[in-house]
């Protein structure tokens, strides 16, 4: 049985021969089976196909840290509860797992920061939202405020993830894609995709307050708060080169904001 | 140290940005922000000017400053960006000047 999760514009192709884990897939990632309205696909992003080999939760130790290398044309992902190869060039790999949704959900999100690191997008821990047709993107590490600005966002506000952003570049500047990655909210985000409006680093305080941010500071945390999983230095370098890109073009401010509702008046 | 020859590593990734540089170490990821002097000083690091040449060109030249204590300040600096492999310290002049 295959499922098909389309997440950034690019297609996950997932095979597996158990019902209830294809039905679990199902669940998982309902909103993200096929592209946002309005989208074409991009003959750029070549579909990736997944085969799920299911093993016994005693075959799996839960103990070992997670370890990305490339080797011999192929990405080695190995962590405690899984292990899977993927070959970039076939676009397609293997994955050995037992039947939870957290291993997939963390090989998808891999697979998805390698493919964006070569394309010039990454992924971000940020909250992300549309608001007037432009995505707003609120970064920083567990305990900043992400699944807080999520929960206070008024009615007018669509969210893309409270924990996970999508950033792809569109013309001379980016996009942000919804994700079904979640966070404390335990909800996936819309799938919609809009250019990006700004970025906020945020920072709990007594006020609500926007300030801009000096640019090496804001290319230190945008790097500090990428997600790259891989041990090779040449794609970091190239993560790198588009923070670096990603800075110059965006609009990127400090937001130091206290747990209220009003917060969300600035962002426009 | 002050008339060793301080070169950028090599494989590193850096921007500068408002006058200030940005430096990362791809092989463990690890980042420096630099001050414009830090800066300037870093920029001048091709591996063919001594650091004591260095600082007189590039901070102590039209400013009044304690050239002694520049001088302290760099070597300090040099020494921490050695300890982070992003910058050489050799006593001889390298045979080419980094770009």
């Amino acid at each position: 049985m295959n499922i098909t999760i389309i997440i950034g514009g690019l297609p996950v192709c997932i095979t597996t021969g158990d019902v209830a884990f294809h039905h679990l897939l199902r669940r998982q990632y309902a909103g993200f089976l096929a592209l946002p309205e309005g989208v074409q696909a991009d003959p750029a992003l070549t579909p990736v196909e997944l085969e799920i080999e299911l093993a016994t939760p005693s075959r799996i130790a839960d103990d070992e840290d997670l370890q990305v290398r490339f080797e011999a044309g192929a990405w080695t992902l190995q962590r405690g509860d899984f292990h899977a190869r993927y070959y970039p060039a076939l676009r397609r790999g293997t994955v050995r797992q037992s039947a939870n949704r957290h291993s997939i959900d963390s090989v998808i999100r891999i697979i998805h920061s390698l493919e964006l690191a070569g394309t010039g997008g990454f992924l971000l821990h940020a909250a992300s939202a549309v608001r007037a047709d432009k995505a707003f993107v609120f970064s920083g590490l567990s305990g900043a405020g992400k699944t807080t600005m999520a929960r206070l966002a008024p009615a007018d506000v669509d969210l893309l993830t409270d924990e996970v952003s999508y950033i792809r570049p569109l013309g001379e500047g980016f996009s942000a894609w919804g994700t079904p990655f979640a966070g404390e909210l335990a909800q996936p985000g819309s799938n919609l995709v809009r250019p990006l409006g700004a970025l906020y680093f945020l920072e709990q305080a007594r006020e609500n307050r926007i300030t801009p941010m000096p640019l090496g500071e804001a290319l230190r945390l945008l790097m500090r708060n990428v997600l790259f999983f891989a041990d090779d230095s040449q794609l970091v370098a190239r993560v790198f080169e588009t923070a670096y890109r990603f800075i110059s073009s965006a609009e990127v401010y400090r937001l130091a904001f206290m747990p209220d509702t009003r917060v969300w008046n600035l962002i426009r | 140290m002050r008339d060793f020859y301080p070169r950028r590593a090599a494989n590193l990734a850096s921007r500068i940005l408002q006058g200030e540089a940005v430096i990362m170490n791809p092989a463990d990821s690890t980042m420096f922000n630099l001050n414009e002097t830090a800066t300037a000083i870093w920029l001048a690091a091709d591996g063919t000017s001594t650091l004591r040449e260095i600082v007189e060109r590039e901070v102590c030249a039209g400013c009044d400053v304690d050239a002694e204590a520049a001088l302290c300040d760099a070597e300090e600096f040099a020494r921490e960006l050695e300890a982070h492999s992003i910058l050489t310290l050799s006593a001889l002049p390298a045979p080419e000047p980094l770009l």
